[in-house]
């Protein structure tokens, strides 16, 4: 029986679908009667998705000001020149008459089970510290930035603070500019909070437009979200360029709802963040000793000439192919890390000479998964590959070299990121990262700096057992 | 600032004698880009512009081609096609974005190339291979029309798709082998004239004859095609 003081009904499957979302009419799939029924009554509201004024537009899913990144149609639905967004096109094309759907009707609740985390791991002294702090942060609804080094178990860290945001009914996502981190994370958080209903979103996942309270997410699909969470979590948040760094801060802000936790984790902070961190206007707390308690190896610099020159006359530096020679006859399993692809190719055939075993990998390489898993077994004894690599390589035993390490490619960040892969193993903590080079440069500097500062920090607050 | 529009990288802008005085397209993709599509070079098949491999061949046709024309429903139906390139990596996935994603600027790339092979090509009309009305209301422009528009053709819609509905109705016989996509509209212009089709891609160059199979019996002198690749 409908009684006329009971406020009109919606559709809780609409509901389901659409809270938290911004999505294009094309990803719901529910009849055009029933969005404008809802509409109506406003529990959905509408937006065009790109916004037009003084000939300037702005895209309102992603962001997206550059005016060279937006183009005209001849539009066949709205019948005039309408503007779309090039720069999130890959998503469905958002433009001028397409509308961008929200959900502004009565709140999804998420009910509390009785046990929430089942994770029952130790944390160490730093991760302990660190992990108080992002439980105050979601508490206060605060914003934080954990920087933890290479190593420390930065995962493990946040869940505590999950529990904390998962008990006052919090919506949450863990966002991620990597694909694989995505993959790797989501069975570890179904493991540890098995009654929670948890959502991995990358593209070309199976989006199931569940209203899942834990989500963890490519950071590029936070832009199908808005107001959505009470705590947002941004891993690798110094792992965009630049010139993207715009982009993200709009996603995570849309996705947000104004009252929200924002937490940032990195080993390697932006000269911006660090700006900000040391003005006082970011808080962070630092995790600078590793989850095995041993210091960080420091690079060694060794002058190899012109390597370039050496590289064009067809001879592998000395001082390089000892090295190599050194740690193949040890079985040492090896990374070589080059400028560019371009190098990379041009070099194989030399490094061929020392061993025929040694494989090139690189981003846009279609075995890059299977020979990293062949360094791991000890299938092959190295690698030759270029920065992409960097991040998400955990090898037993591994040695690093950087050949050319003042190269503008490789900056501070990413050289402590390189050197962030020897020694993660607590059976064997120490391990060799060499920079060749012709020529010291400031980042090179930087970085060492950088990992000597995380050392003593450590070393200062008792978490490190090396003396 | 000028963007590629394959990669996004910005571009300096090159102002060069020649291109002030030719009034040459402005360019819309990097050199590096530009380097990953492949033109249809060499000796090809004299109908469908396939690159003649010298096995898969029969006389100066493709096999497929000979094996179309040996057939008297198809023979002579579409005069010659033209393409412009390689089906590659590079090209399938800036076609995969103008079409399915539907980023119409990626249509700027290929104006220059159209435009060089079009003066070869005699015609009296030219057409787009339609879409159904949901891919149109779906994608909001016709990749092909894209194509036209940019390059400042002057069209004239000759076909249309006959939607499944229709199809369902003909009797059987009509729709063995090969149902009729196409129907002939706008009959009157085409009485006598040569007409160009363009289209995306030519695949197995099926919709392309059959488009030029209904034009013909509606009055067609001749059909020829131009297509981005094949
Ligand atoms: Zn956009
Ligand atoms: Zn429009
Ligand atoms: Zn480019
Ligand atoms: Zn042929």
């Amino acid at each position: 029986m409908k009684h006329s003081s009971i406020p009109e009904s919606f559709s809780p499957e609409l509901q389901n679908h659409l809270f938290g979302r911004h999505l294009l009419a094309s990803e719901i799939p529910f009849s055009e009667e029933m969005i404008v029924e809802h509409l109506k009554n406003g529990y959905v509201s509408q937006l065009s998705g790109v916004h037009a004024e003084s000939g300037k537009f702005t895209c309102l899913r992603c962001g997206n000001e550059d005016q060279s990144m937006f183009y005209a149609i001849p539009c066949k639905v709205c019948h005039r020149d309408c503007a779309y967004c090039r720069s999130c096109i890959m998503m469905g094309r958002v433009s001028e008459c397409a509308k961008l759907y929200q959900w502004t009707g009565p709140r999804l609740l998420y009910p509390v089970p009785d046990q929430v985390m089942s994770w029952d791991g130790k944390l160490s002294e730093g991760q302990l510290t660190a992990s108080h702090r992002v439980v105050d942060a979601v508490n206060e609804k605060g914003e934080l930035l954990v920087w933890a080094v290479c190593g420390a178990g930065k995962t493990e860290v946040l869940f505590p603070a999950i529990k904390t945001a998962l008990m006052a009914g919090n919506r949450i996502c863990l966002a991620t500019p990597r694909t694989d981190v995505v993959l790797e994370l989501f069975p570890r958080l179904k493991k540890a909070f098995p009654k929670i209903d948890v959502a991995a979103l990358y593209g070309g996942s199976s989006d199931r437009h569940t209203p899942s309270q834990l989500i963890i997410s490519t950071t590029h699909q936070l832009i199908r979200f808005i107001e959505a969470f009470d705590v947002i979590i941004v891993d690798e948040v110094d792992a965009f360029p630049y010139s993207a760094d715009d982009s993200l801060h709009y996603a995570v802000n849309k996705s947000k709802k104004s009252a929200a936790a924002t937490i940032y984790l990195t080993a390697t902070p932006s000269k911006r963040m660090k700006r900000l961190y040391r003005s006082g206007k970011l808080k962070a707390v630092t995790i600078p000793a590793r989850y095995h308690r041993q210091p960080i190896p420091v690079p060694e610099m060794v002058w190899c000439g012109n390597w370039q020159k050496k590289f064009l006359e067809k001879k592998i530096p000395p001082a390089i192919g000892r090295w190599v020679s050194d740690r193949m006859s040890q079985n040492i399993p090896l990374l070589l890390f080059f400028p560019s692809i371009k190098m990379l190719e041009q070099v194989n055939p030399l490094f061929q000479l020392l061993s025929p075993k040694l494989k090139i990998v690189h981003s846009q390489h279609p075995e890059r998964k299977e020979r990293v898993m062949a360094l791991r077994n000890g299938e092959v004894p190295g690698l030759l590959t270029t920065t992409i690599l960097e991040r998400g390589v955990t090898i037993e035993r591994l040695e690093v070299a950087v050949i050319g390490s003042e190269h503008e490619v490789f900056s501070e960040s990413a050289l402590v990121q390189i050197a962030g892969r020897v020694g993660r193993s607590l059976a064997f903590p120490r391990g060799t990262i060499t920079f060749f080079h012709y020529g010291k440069s400031k980042a090179m500097i930087e970085a060492i700096q950088h990992i000597r500062m995380m050392n003593k920090t450590a070393r200062e607050r008792g978490l490190l057992d090396d003396e | 600032m000028n963007r590629c529009l394959v990669c996004n990288e910005a571009m300096k802008d090159v102002l060069t004698w020649r291109t002030l005085l030719k009034r040459a397209d402005a360019k819309v993709i990097c050199k590096s880009c530009e380097g990953g599509l492949e033109r249809i070079t060499g000796e090809r098949c004299s109908l469908c512009s396939r690159e003649l491999d010298g096995i898969h061949r029969s006389g100066d046709l493709c096999y497929d081609c000979s094996r179309w024309e040996s057939d008297n429903e198809w023979s002579g139906q579409l005069s010659r096609n033209i393409s412009l390139f390689h089906y590659n990596e590079q090209l399938k996935e800036i076609i995969a974005k103008f079409k399915y994603r539907g980023d119409y600027a990626l249509a700027s790339i290929f104006v220059p190339y159209l435009r060089e092979v079009l003066k070869d090509m005699e015609h009296d009309l030219i057409t787009c291979i339609p879409l159904s009305d949901e891919r149109l209301r779906e994608r909001g422009f016709n990749q092909a029309q894209a194509l036209a528009d940019l390059l400042g053709l002057c069209t004239v819609e000759l076909l249309n798709r006959i939607d499944t509905e229709k199809q369902s109705k003909k009797s059987r016989l009509e729709r063995i082998s090969l149902p009729q996509v196409f129907e002939v509209k706008n009959q009157d212009l085409l009485q006598g004239r040569s007409i160009l089709v363009i289209d995306d891609i030519y695949t197995t160059g099926t919709t392309l004859r059959q488009a030029a199979k209904a034009l013909k019996k509606a009055g067609a002198k001749a059909v020829s095609s131009i297509t981005l690749s094949r």
